[in-house]
Order: structure tokens, then C-alpha cells, then sequence
């Protein structure tokens, strides 16, 4: 019963649910990455040591942050997709890892540019750095996987193991700056302490991450949404929906 | 302010370029991940429409006879 339930129930729930949360997401994503921005670029002070290259950080925390949460939220996604074979799993792992790749790519390359003026090296292999680039490829592999399978059921089995087979690499990066004594820096942000930055830099940034945080929200909900059109196009209300917004 | 003036904030003293890079990957990027996205719902939605027109022509002998008749009316040069 509760199989059926997942199965024919939730994809035309959610997406009634998300055609009513994007507008917010989006307002609300666009209002405060905006906000921290402008902060971040502008009013908030200069570093003492690095000098204006830091205002990189205002958007290269909030990707690397992000990188690396929607990864957490696709093994998530992943285990429910092969304990109970929830459609709406699997398609939150196809329709994200593409948003992810982007995020990752964003991080490591304003992580390089920063590191330029910074460390005077575009790249170096430090822990950090490559078990981000590790964090990469397994986005490009989860893609690629999903991609080469044409059966949908092997393709979610399939891409559910590579994602969680890859998770062991999310604590790497986490851990990382503390594990090995790196040029990286340790985190600007943890749970238990407060930020070792003033107010005027830490502020702005928490508004940048939870901007991006919302936009990525908003971002999934759209690219299920077109999966969900194109898994369920033969279900009445699919036809109905598609059917009704022509006329 | 963090700056005195515009060419100031634009330079960032010396780090402008870096800076700038980042900030404009970062909407490049985003931007186009969005419209891309809107872009692939349109088309999905518009996918479904066809389809449905599809089923519906192949199903109804009124259409599907139309549909014929447009076809033997286009001309083919056998120059």
C-alpha cells in the first residue's frame, strides 16, 4: 500500500508544492545573495592581511558550502531512493547533479583566483583542494552514469550506489584543513565556536550562503519539476497540466 | 563605504582583476544554470504537447485524414 502510495502520490504532490515555493525561493534567494553581496564587495571592511582579494569569499564560501551540502542531500536522496524506491529521490539526485557540478566548478575556480594573490599559485595538490576535485568528478560521474543508463529502474540503482560510495569523500573535505597542515585555510564558519571574523565580515557572508541556499532551492525545485513532467507525460494530470497552460 | 571612490572599488588596489573574475564567473555561470533550466521545463512542457497532439491525430480519423490530405498537397519539383 505504502508502495503504491509513493509511487503514484508523491510526484503530482511535490509538484504542486514547489509550483507555490519557487516564487519565494527565488524573491527570497536573489534578495539576500544580493544583499551579501553589495555588503561583501563594498562596505564590509578590507582584510588586515590579504586586503581586498578576501571579498572573493563572499561568493566562494557560500559554493564550496553548498558543493558539498547538495552532495550530503543527493546520499540522503540516495539511500531512500534503494530503501524504498521512491521516484521523487531519484529524481531529486538526477535533477541536481548538474547544479552541484556547477557549484563544485565555482568553487575551485574562484578558490584559484583567490589563491593568485594570496599563496602567489593558481593551484597547489593540497588536501583541500583535491578532494574538492574529487568532489568534481564524482558529480560528472553520477551525471555520465545516469546518462549511459537508458533503463531507468538499473539507472537510479546504479547512481544511487555511486553516490554513496562517493560520500566517504565529503568528511575528507571537511576534515581536511584540520587532518593536514595545508595552505588552505580552516573554516571561517563552525558549529560550535562563534566565527573568528568581526561582524561586518561574517554577516554579510551568512546572507550570501543562505541566499545561495534558497536559490539552489528554487533551482531543484524547477529542474524536478521538468522531470517530473517528462517521467509522469502519461498520467491524466501531466496532460491536464500541459494541456491547460496552452489554452 | 569601504572605498573613497568608484575607480577605487573598481581597482580594489590591485586585486580588482581578481576579484571581478570571481564575481563575474560566478553570475555567468549561475545566470546561465538558470535559464538553462527554465529553458528545459518549456521545452519538457512542450514535449507533452506534442505528444498529446500526436496520440490525439492518430486517434481521431477526421484528423488524421487531414493531416493526409496536407500531405499529398505538397509539391515536389522533378526537375
Amino acid at each position: 500500500m505504502w508502495q503504491f502510495f509513493h509511487k503514484l502520490g508523491s510526484p503530482k504532490w511535490f509538484f504542486g508544492i514547489a509550483a507555490r515555493l519557487m516564487p519565494w525561493l527565488l524573491a527570497g534567494g536573489i534578495l539576500l545573495l544580493m544583499a551579501g553581496i553589495v555588503w561583501g564587495l563594498a562596505f564590509a571592511p578590507k582584510d588586515y592581511l590579504q586586503g581586498n582579494s578576501y571579498r572573493i569569499i563572499f561568493i566562494h564560501v557560500p559554493t564550496a558550502f553548498l558543493a558539498q551540502s547538495v552532495y550530503v542531500m543527493m546520499a540522503v536522496a540516495a539511500v531512500v531512493t534503494l530503501v524504498w524506491r521512491m521516484k521523487l529521490a531519484d529524481v531529486f539526485v538526477k535533477s541536481v547533479a548538474p547544479v552541484g557540478l556547477v557549484l563544485t566548478f565555482l568553487a575551485l575556480f574562484t578558490g584559484a583566483v583567490w589563491g593568485k594573490p594570496t599563496w602567489g599559485t593558481w593551484w597547489v595538490w593540497d588536501a583541500r583542494l583535491t578532494s574538492m576535485l574529487i568532489l568534481l568528478f564524482l558529480y560528472g560521474g553520477v551525471i555520465a552514469l545516469d546518462r549511459a543508463i537508458n533503463d531507468e529502474k538499473s539507472a537510479a540503482r546504479a547512481v544511487s550506489v555511486l553516490v554513496l560510495v562517493g560520500v566517504v569523500n565529503i568528511p575528507i573535505i571537511q576534515y581536511s584543513v584540520e587532518w593536514w597542515n595545508t595552505l588552505h585555510q580552516p573554516s571561517t564558519f563552525k558549529l560550535t565556536e562563534k566565527p573568528s571574523m568581526p561582524a561586518e565580515m561574517w554577516v554579510p557572508l551568512l546572507l550570501s550562503v543562505l541566499g545561495l541556499y534558497l536559490l539552489f532551492g528554487w533551482l531543484a525545485c524547477l529542474r524536478m519539476q521538468t522531470e517530473i513532467l517528462l517521467r509522469e507525460q502519461r498520467t491524466r494530470w501531466v496532460k491536464d497540466y500541459v494541456l491547460a497552460g496552452r489554452g | 563605504m569601504a572605498f573613497d571612490s568608484f575607480s577605487a572599488f573598481m581597482v580594489m588596489e590591485g586585486h580588482g582583476p581578481y576579484v571581478w573574475a570571481c564575481y563575474a564567473a560566478f553570475f555567468l555561470l549561475m545566470i546561465g544554470l538558470m535559464v538553462w533550466s527554465l529553458r528545459r521545463r518549456k521545452a519538457a512542457i512542450e514535449a507533452c504537447r506534442r505528444g498529446y497532439e500526436f496520440r490525439a491525430g492518430r486517434q481521431d480519423p477526421r484528423a488524421a485524414s487531414a493531416s493526409a490530405a496536407s500531405f499529398t498537397r505538397v509539391k515536389v519539383s522533378q526537375d
